[in-house]
């Protein structure tokens, strides 16, 4: 099985590799368009200001790849900022073109509740299910409420409810933690810093991945 | 209110992990890999690895025990100690780390904070604050591993790093430090109330007992402590028990 994740030179990547290899797959990091759209599965990672990684996407014409290989329905998993950026855009630092994958945007988390008043969120925190149920997704065998390790200060939302794969709550706002469209999944927390549970939604993505190529 | 994080410290000098007492005295404790996966497997939610000696040869040597450590271990990995430049940081994040922590830098040159969170983002610059008391309500910010005196009160400097884009702050209190004597509640109560980015209180603990009272009587969002951990003075999940207890939401 052949899953690149996206070279673009952002964040710790290490992490995410060593993640994959402990479940099994070594994965591939590249930026090249034929390694792209050959791949069984395509992970975006990412972490920092939203206009800094759309940038370096566009620098390698990596938006017009990913788009590209997003036709081809093969998975692909954005993690954190590589999450946020499958959407249209952004309100970091004025308003940021996304790929544009789910429609929707990303804005501020909005606090809500005077006590706790933190930003960024970072913190282990549940994530719930929504409108759609967890079964074949990335989240399959996970159970509601469980603990993921989040670190960030904005929050994506998608102008399509049904997009929404869990929410979880912080300083009294519920925003969207993980998205599906087809399967294009993204997670706002870090599967690759979230211990065991983490380590099977990455698990969890290679049998969706096996079950796409079989098909 | 947020989930807390309890998090292991492990200073570490020449290959071993090392514990003293106000930052001196120094008595190894054992195998820093090991400890990470064992602390790990136990259930602690992130590990901070601080190169005790940096301030000696001016430069952070744990590339390769946060490399292993990353295959082991998958919550995430702050590195301190020697973090001089943004080459610096970015080695120890190839290396696998998901967090530096700076604190000499950062008083001799405060831009530095402010330009590593412009390149790597916010969430990656954890800006190391070590205090020493000088009189009632008044602590001073400490360098080099808790030797040198900056004159800089810590408050106030807390108040600057987070205006420069520190993502979070460590506060380590230098007069707890390895004494297991619970931590310096108000120090802790007087920089939470003046931030509003996470405060890791570090120093002093020795049960959970210590982290219930500063957890009930100041801000804070995390935890670091190292005695109670590499002493077996109680494990991590009698800690996360005792914090459920008392109404302190923990990750389980």
């Amino acid at each position: 099985m052949k899953i690149v994740v996206i070279d673009y030179d952002i964040g710790n990547v290490r992490s995410i590799l060593n993640a994959f290899e402990k479940v099994g797959v070594t994965p591939i990091l590249s930026r090249k368009k034929e390694e792209i759209l050959g791949a069984d599965a395509v992970v975006l990672p990412g972490v920092g200001a939203f206009a800094h990684g759309m940038k370096n996407l566009n620098e390698y014409s990596l938006v017009e790849i990913l788009k590209e290989y997003a036709k081809s329905n093969k998975p692909l998993l954005g993690i954190c900022l590589g999450m946020q950026m499958l959407l249209d855009e952004s309100e970091e630092f004025g308003i940021t073109s996304g790929i544009g994958l789910i429609s929707g945007k990303v804005v501020k988390l909005p606090l809500k509740d005077k006590d706790n008043e933190k930003l960024p969120h970072v913190s282990w925190n549940e994530i719930e299910s929504k409108n759609i149920a967890w079964d074949n997704t990335i989240l399959s065998n996970i159970d509601e409420k469980s603990d993921f390790y989040f670190v960030h200060s904005y929050v994506t939302v998608p102008s399509d409810e049904n997009n929404i794969l869990s929410t979880t709550l912080y300083s009294g706002s519920r925003f969207c933690s993980s998205v599906k469209r087809g399967n294009i999944y993204g997670c706002q927390f870090h599967p690759e810093k979230s211990a065991e549970d983490g380590l099977k939604i990455l698990e969890n993505f290679i049998k969706i991945t096996k079950e796409n190529r079989g098909v | 209110m947020n989930k807390i994080r309890i998090i292991a410290r492990l200073d570490v000098k020449n290959e071993h992990v090392i514990k003293g007492i106000h930052l001196e005295g120094l008595r190894k404790v054992g195998n820093p890999n090991k400890l990470a996966k064992k602390y790990y497997e136990e259930g602690i939610d992130e590990i901070v690895f601080m190169d005790a000696v940096a301030a000696y040869y001016d430069r952070n040597s744990l590339s390769h025990i946060i490399e292993q450590a990353c295959k082991d271990v998958f919550i995430p990995i702050t590195v301190g100690g020697g973090i001089r430049t943004i080459e610096d940081i970015q080695t120890a994040l190839n290396s696998g780390a998901d967090k530096v922590a700076i604190n000499t830098k950062a008083i001799h040159k405060p831009i530095f904070i402010e330009q590593a969170s412009k390149i790597f983002g916010s969430q990656c610059i954890v800006s190391s604050l070590v205090a020493k008391k000088i009189s009632d309500n008044r602590w001073e910010a400490y360098i080099d591993n808790g030797r040198e005196p900056t004159g800089k009160d810590i408050v106030e400097w807390a108040k600057e790093v987070e205006k420069l884009g520190a993502g979070e702050i460590m506060l380590t209190s230098i007069d707890k430090e390895g004494t297991k004597k619970g931590f310096d509640i108000e120090l802790n109560r007087a920089v939470s109330s003046a931030v509003s980015i996470p405060i890791i209180s570090s120093g002093g603990m020795k049960s959970s007992s210590d982290a219930i009272d500063l957890l009930q009587n100041s801000n804070v969002d995390a935890i670091a402590t190292a005695s109670t951990l590499h002493y077996n003075l109680e494990d991590i999940k009698s800690i996360k028990k005792s914090l459920i207890k008392n109404n302190i939401r923990v990750r389980v």
